[in-house]
């Protein structure tokens, strides 16, 4: 169970990623950074015996939800080169202590001292595959995330719905 | 917890909390929904990687994956839905700045 010099290269650059996300000044290149952290995320999950977690993680928030964003993103108006140079000034005030508080995030973090006695909460019966933990232990649960499902797609008919097709025409 | 367990946990919980806080200043920072949505987005991956993290650590990553199948289809119908919020407030609007957000001011 120790940290490999594989897995910490992959936390610096999943950490890098999500900076690059934060402060990335076009949108796209936003989405793009937050694709890559999700990679990075997924083969974290993959190396700490968590398969299907990574294939969903890969699948889902690496695909689809860049998918949706680039959509969302094509939909509405981007600025033009004059308006993101304008912009940037403001931004740069803005976004240029982030670093900073990251830093001083990490150095406080280095020197504080938590304590390790606490233990992890144990299942009575540990599960042993996730087929088993979904079916038979979590069921009810999966009626909450169908429901969850529904509301997505009715949300989605009703957002984008238009006036014409609330008139019928 | 054993010393070769809190090495990991606290490798992992290090670099999470980095995140967290990248996310979390998006959030606060921003001016753009599109933008905002994506701060949430780091959020939750700082938390699907903690959940993680613990199952590794308790032996228990059955348990834990389910949960995080659980977060990413609420993840994804949660961006959905804000995602087609915002669209709709930029035809409303014309801008997805959250400043002009006024309609509903009471």
């Amino acid at each position: 169970m120790n940290v490999t010099n594989t897995d910490m290269l992959l936390l610096v650059l999943m950490t890098i990623a999500a900076l690059w996300t934060v402060m990335a000044r076009s949108l796209l290149k936003a989405t793009i950074g937050l694709a890559i952290t999700s990679a990075v995320i997924t083969i974290l999950i993959f190396r700490l015996n968590s398969p299907l977690a990574a294939v969903f993680e890969l699948s889902v928030c690496t695909g689809l939800i860049t998918v949706i964003f680039v959509s969302t993103i094509s939909l509405t108006k981007p600025l033009t080169h004059k308006e993101i140079l304008e912009m940037s000034k403001a931004r740069h005030k803005r976004y240029i202590y982030l670093p900073i508080i990251l830093v001083a995030t990490g150095i406080a973090l280095l020197f504080l001292k938590i304590p390790n006695d606490f233990t992890l909460p144990r299942l009575a019966t540990p599960a042993t595959n996730v087929r088993n933990v979904m079916w038979n232990i979590r069921h009810l649960d999966l009626f909450g995330q169908i429901i969850i499902m529904m509301i997505g797609a009715f949300g989605v008919v009703t957002l984008f719905i238009t006036k014409d097709d609330k008139d019928g025409s | 917890m054993e010393a070769s367990s809190w090495g990991l946990f606290s490798a992992f919980g290090f670099f999470i909390t980095l995140i967290f806080v990248c996310g979390l200043y998006c959030i606060l920072a921003t001016r753009s929904l599109i933008r905002a949505i994506i701060g949430l987005e780091l959020l939750i991956k700082a938390v699907t990687l903690l959940v993680i993290v613990t199952g590794y650590l308790n032996n228990n990553t059955a348990l834990a994956q389910s949960f995080v199948i659980t977060i990413i289809v609420i993840e994804v119908v949660l961006v959905v839905i804000a995602g087609g919020v915002a669209l709709q407030i930029f035809r409303h609007n014309d801008d997805l700045d959250t400043r002009r957000l006024t309609n509903l001011r009471g």
